[in-house]
């Protein structure tokens, strides 16, 4: 058994060492915001907090995250208020919006450690999130749009 | 069940594509209900539910896959309601023929960028009509003459009488549904041409939207699918030992195409699946080189001619020769949320589907068929879906999940494949060979023959469509109508092997207008023409849209690069609209940098001016991830990529400037989905070929530029 906190929120969950966090959080804990898309860490869609660090759960074992704190998307923010989700919104981001999760707690990891940054940072941060509708245009804008570089 | 036969249980499935038969069918046969969870409402059809709680509920036939319809289309009914689209809420129709669709199969189907062509008349008649019962209920409840009453909001006006759509229900209910009420004139539209909120971004950035592969049902279980490694391959014996010892397996069996894992967890059932020792007989043992050879073959010696203006006979015509092979890669279309379906088969044979999926009448038939019962006993739910671009018209994976949940009644199974499931087991844009010719003289092309062999998309898809040998989709853009050639012939061959193809982004045209508009790009370099002046020059007078898109594409820009940078332009066209694209790029061989794209769209009156802008931005990115690296080849039969470390797609870093402009136009809809993708990629390779003098004729870039 293993104790997680995820959210806020203590977990206990019979899960291997080495499964995935991503599957504890989708299967067992019953979050499904995060997404499943490669699971070899190539697009970012399950891109999730480690004590405020963004990581990859499809490559991050379960073992790696007892102790820390984990956010979800669902977590992100309690009402969806998060400087990144309002920005999101505003600039009208998502399409299919399955990548979106993702991309948001990317770029909320990015502007906790970067306030304001550059053009080439906010790229080179989101570089690793795939989004197949092609939304990266609306994506850089609504990130510089939560760090008020717009 | 042999991959590939489900296609035998297509239903509704019409006898043409029949563009044009758009009168709406209303069946307006429900009468008021209270629901038990549902508040009490008023329904003239099976699209409008006026309800007493303040809201009105929009039911959507069409599957929402980032296209934007989940706002596009409820938009269409309150626009003609005259009710406020922030009081509306939308649900997923289920897969009854009510819902079928009147322009692309006659089944509940969405593709082909129909949805908003198809539903624009139907969903305006709809809320029109709701519209005309409220008028008569209020009419009726006070007194006046039904002229004497106006709509704004959700409320009826006559004079000092006031009331709510809501209050009203009741009353409309009762009424006769009228037929053929007048809809709005355009120029009185108050909400369509506007952009509110999409109705699906709340959910869709607080990670509540539920896509199908997030369906959570009590008890359930999880699946996946150890698939053939060739295609056609089939399971001779195997061994479930070792995928038996994974904590959290609980069953192993063979489907149709492979042997299925059944666990606890996703997890588990991925890692069961690599466990399985199959000894497989193999299928298609072919590679790219040999497909390539077979197809540039038929390519050459097909006698089925698709189009021919004039004698059709280039020999016949004067004038300076040149010709070329084009060749294009299979493509995979990788969607974000991998395959999946949720399937419950139940103790009383009724049976239960949830899928992210663009086809819900063959989900339905697929349920039928493999379970053995009757339509009333199968429901389709359809979820939100994690991108499309055509993938989730070819139901394959309904069919792994369906035989699955069969041999598992009584539970339901989720069944999700990997995204190397994914990758390897495509129903991918085929790969092509194109061999055209053309003769010019004094700047006008005098003669054009384009060849084709591709596998047809329609003979197994849709078998009444594919007539004489002939596919319309794969022909699309070979010879484009609006340029004026005297004599053109374009031919095609069908290219038959074992791999599945399928529909993606701008079938047809997504390849074709790479080979057309990069020869036409030949053309005037021989013609010693600029590439823009030799297109106006070989145009038809009638090509008014294709010179519109040229002209607002070009304005300002071309003959402007940016510093450093290189144009090109091409022309793209699909399902009846119109694009061109200015590309200004910097090479570093073998990788292409687009720095900047101008784009110009003529589809008709748009609904909803933002979702159309990030549509066709999406579409060109889109179109640029197929033209940059994408590819899919085979060695023996087996396909060399298996995920988005082999198979690259196009990432923010790779993402240029996007300008788009549209063309102002009052013509109905068309489809806005695809029309971003087609002229990318010749725009990139003529400019390429501005830069170095080296003509690119087959994709990927950087293939092509190593």
């Amino acid at each position: 058994m293993k104790q997680l906190t995820i959210n806020g929120v203590d977990h206990t969950v019979d899960a291997p060492d080495d499964m995935p966090l991503l599957w504890v959080i989708r299967d067992m804990v019953g979050l499904t915001g995060t997404k499943f898309g490669c699971g070899v860490a190539a697009c970012g869609a399950c891109t999730v907090h480690l004590d405020g660090v963004a990581v990859r759960s499809c490559m991050t074992p379960v073992a790696r995250a007892v102790g820390k704190k984990v956010t979800t998307i669902e977590g992100l923010s309690p009402d969806g208020t998060h400087p990144i989700q309002l920005a999101w919104v505003k600039d009208s981001v998502p399409q299919c919006g399955y990548c979106q999760p993702g991309q948001q707690m990317t770029a909320a990891a990015l502007l906790a450690k970067t306030p304001k940054p550059s053009d080439t940072q906010i790229r080179e941060a989101l570089a690793g999130n795939i989004c197949r509708c092609g939304c990266y245009q609306r994506i850089e804008a609504a990130v510089k749009t939560a760090a008020g570089v717009a | 069940m042999r991959r590939g036969s489900f296609l035998t249980v297509t239903t509704g499935m019409g006898a043409g594509l029949a563009i044009g038969a758009m009168l709406p069918t209303m069946r307006p046969v429900l009468a008021a209900v209270a629901g038990a969870a549902e508040p009490a409402e008023f329904s003239p059809n099976v699209w409008v539910h006026v309800r007493t709680d303040g809201t009105v509920k929009v039911m959507l036939s069409k599957s929402e896959m980032g296209q934007g319809i989940y706002t596009g289309l409820p938009m269409l009914v309150a626009e003609e309601l005259d009710f406020p689209i922030t009081s509306v809420v939308c649900e997923f129709a289920p897969a009854e023929d009510a819902y079928a669709d009147k322009l692309f199969t006659f089944d509940m189907t969405t593709g082909g960028s129909t949805s908003t062509p198809d539903m624009w008349p139907v969903l305006r008649q709809a809320g029109a009509t709701a519209r005309a019962m409220l008028v008569s209920a209020a009419a009726q409840k006070w007194g006046v003459p039904a002229a004497s009453c106006t709509t704004k909001a959700g409320v009826v006006t006559s004079g000092a009488n006031h009331a709510t759509y809501a209050e009203l229900a009741p009353l409309a209910a009762t009424l006769p549904v009228p037929t053929n009420v007048p809809l709005k004139d355009p120029a009185q539209f108050t909400l369509i041409g506007t952009s509110p909120k999409r109705m699906d971004v709340d959910a869709k950035v607080r990670g509540t939207a539920r896509y199908g592969i997030d369906v959570v049902l009590p008890g359930m279980l999880y699946a996946n699918v150890q698939k053939s490694p060739t295609f056609g391959g089939t399971v001779v014996s195997f061994d479930a030992t070792a995928a038996k010892a994974v904590p959290g397996v609980v069953d192993v069996f063979p489907i149709g195409s492979g042997v299925a894992v059944v666990a606890t967890n996703t997890w588990a059932a991925f890692q069961g699946a690599e466990k399985v020792k199959v000894t497989w007989k193999p299928g298609m043992t072919k590679g790219s080189p040999e497909l390539f050879a077979e197809a540039e073959h038929l390519a050459r010696t097909t006698t089925v001619v698709a189009g021919k203006v004039g004698p059709g006979d280039i020999s016949q015509a004067q004038g300076k020769e040149l010709g070329a092979v084009y060749k294009g890669p299979f493509l995979a279309h990788a969607p974000m949320e991998p395959m999946n379906t949720t399937v419950w088969v139940k103790s009383d044979g009724s049976v239960e589907i949830w899928s992210p999926t663009q086809v819900q009448s063959r989900t339905k038939a697929i349920g039928m068929q493999i379970c053995g019962v009757t339509a009333d006993k199968v429901q389709v739910h359809t979820t939100f879906l994690g991108g499309g671009f055509g993938r989730r018209l070819h139901p394959d994976f309904v069919v792994d999940a369906v035989e699955i949940g069969k041999h598992m009644s009584g539970k339901p199974v989720k069944t999700t494949w990997r995204r190397e499931d994914d990758v390897k087991n495509d129903a991918f844009r085929p790969m092509a060979v194109n061999v055209i010719r053309a003769k010019i003289d004094a700047g006008k092309v005098v003669a054009w023959e384009h060849r084709k062999a591709e596998k047809s998309i329609l003979r197994t898809w849709a078998p009444p469509l594919f007539k004489n040998g002939l596919d319309a989709f794969a022909v699309d853009s070979m010879t484009p109508e609006d340029y004026a050639f005297p004599n053109s012939i374009t031919y095609y061959s069908d290219h038959d092997y074992a791999v599945p193809v399928g529909f993606m982004r701008a079938p047809g045209a997504n390849w074709n207008c790479f080979v057309t508009e990069s020869f036409m790009d030949e053309l005037a370099h021989a013609a010693g023409a600029d590439p823009l002046a030799f297109r106006l020059a070989n145009m038809s007078e009638k090509a008014t849209r294709a010179r519109g898109v040229l002209q607002l594409a070009t304005d300002k820009v071309w003959g402007h690069p940016l510093p450093g940078t290189t144009q090109g332009l091409a022309l793209g066209w699909w399902g009846g609209a119109y694009s061109a694209v200015v590309a200004d790029i910097t090479l570093d061989a073998p990788i292409v940098h687009v720095k900047r794209a101008v784009i110009a769209v003529d589809v008709g009156r748009v609904v909803h001016p933002d979702i159309a802008f990030t549509q066709v931005q999406g579409a060109l990115n889109y179109g640029l991830a197929m033209a940059l690296s994408a590819k899919i080849t085979l060695t023996k039969g087996v396909v060399d990529q298996s995920n988005f470390y082999d198979y690259t797609v196009l990432r923010m870093t790779e993402s240029p400037q996007i300008v788009v402009h549209f063309v102002q136009s009052t013509a109905d809809p068309r489809g806005i989905g695809e029309l971003g993708v087609p002229a990318i990629a010749p725009a990139i390779g003529n400019a390429i070929f501005r830069a170095t003098g080296k003509r690119v004729r087959s994709l990927p870039f950087k293939d092509a530029l190593a």
